[in-house]
């Protein structure tokens, strides 16, 4: 086997990967019961999914067509850096306008803390 | 409720970097590949726009204390001046012209007037995108 052997199976395999990543947090969009599930699934599976697939085209433009992209770098980077912190902003806007848990949840950590504040800030007042 | 908008904050600062140094990237590129003033001007104003997102207004104004809409003025007039410029050379209206020279980094470069008038773009598209969104977002 030849470098561009070996390099077309690893693309292969990225991008496929990657898309079924993609697919796996469309399902887990639509099954799981809640806000917070659901922006679990649709941020990690798809970040994930997502710098595959731009790994997987970076590394093919590389080694097919000898040009390196530093504009797929960068994207990688981007959608690494920025993917989480969407998630964490929706997921933090919809506790605090009280969308409901899913009725099974066991824990809520961050209830105890915001009423907690809400009752120092009502005795400051 | 106090909100705490530490992550937001950090990630906006490392990525508004990003976001303005790859608009820069994408005004100088026009002339060759996909780019240009339109498209670099927008990205800068979404650029400056999380800024302002993720900061309040009047922190924002004193860090960038510029008149947005003197920026679109000032574009306007370098778009126009280009085009007067070439009366000087006694050449049709808008007429531009390129020449290579040795810059000390970047070798071997060609130069284009157009560059200005997309700099004039470039300008203009940051002024009204900003002046638009900051008035819808000061009103009261």
């Amino acid at each position: 086997m030849n470098i561009n052997e070996i390099t077309s199976w690893i693309v292969s395999f990225l991008i496929l990967v990657g898309s079924l990543l993609s697919l796996l947090s469309a399902f887990g969009i639509l099954r799981l019961p809640d806000v917070y599930t659901r922006s679990h699934a649709a941020t990690k599976a798809a970040t994930l999914g997502v710098i595959c697939i731009l790994s997987g085209a970076f590394l093919y433009f590389w080694v097919f067509q000898g040009y390196v992209s530093a504009r797929l770098l960068l994207g990688i980077l981007f959608v690494f850096v920025t993917a989480p912190v969407a998630g964490h902003l929706i997921c933090r806007a919809a506790y605090r306008s009280k969308v409901p848990l899913w009725e099974k949840s066991v824990q809520d950590d961050l209830k105890k803390v915001l009423t907690k504040e809400d009752y120092q800030h009502q005795a400051e007042n | 409720m106090k909100i705490n908008d530490v992550i937001l904050q950090t990630v906006t600062k490392a990525v508004s970097f990003i976001i303005l140094t790859f608009s820069v990237f994408l005004f100088f590129a026009g002339h060759n590949n996909p780019g240009g003033g339109f498209i670099g001007g927008l990205m800068t104003a979404s650029g400056l726009v999380l800024l302002y997102l993720a900061y309040d207004i009047e922190t924002m104004k004193s860090v960038i204390p510029i008149d947005y809409k003197k920026l679109a003025a000032v574009g306007l007039f370098l778009a126009v001046a280009t085009g007067i410029g070439s009366f000087l050379f006694k050449v049709p209206f808008l007429s531009h012209t390129f020449a290579y020279k040795y810059l000390p980094i970047l070798g071997k470069t060609e130069l284009a007037t157009v560059l200005i008038f997309d700099l004039g773009v470039y300008f203009t598209v940051i002024g009204v995108t900003m002046t638009i969104i900051l008035t819808i977002g000061e009103d009261e």
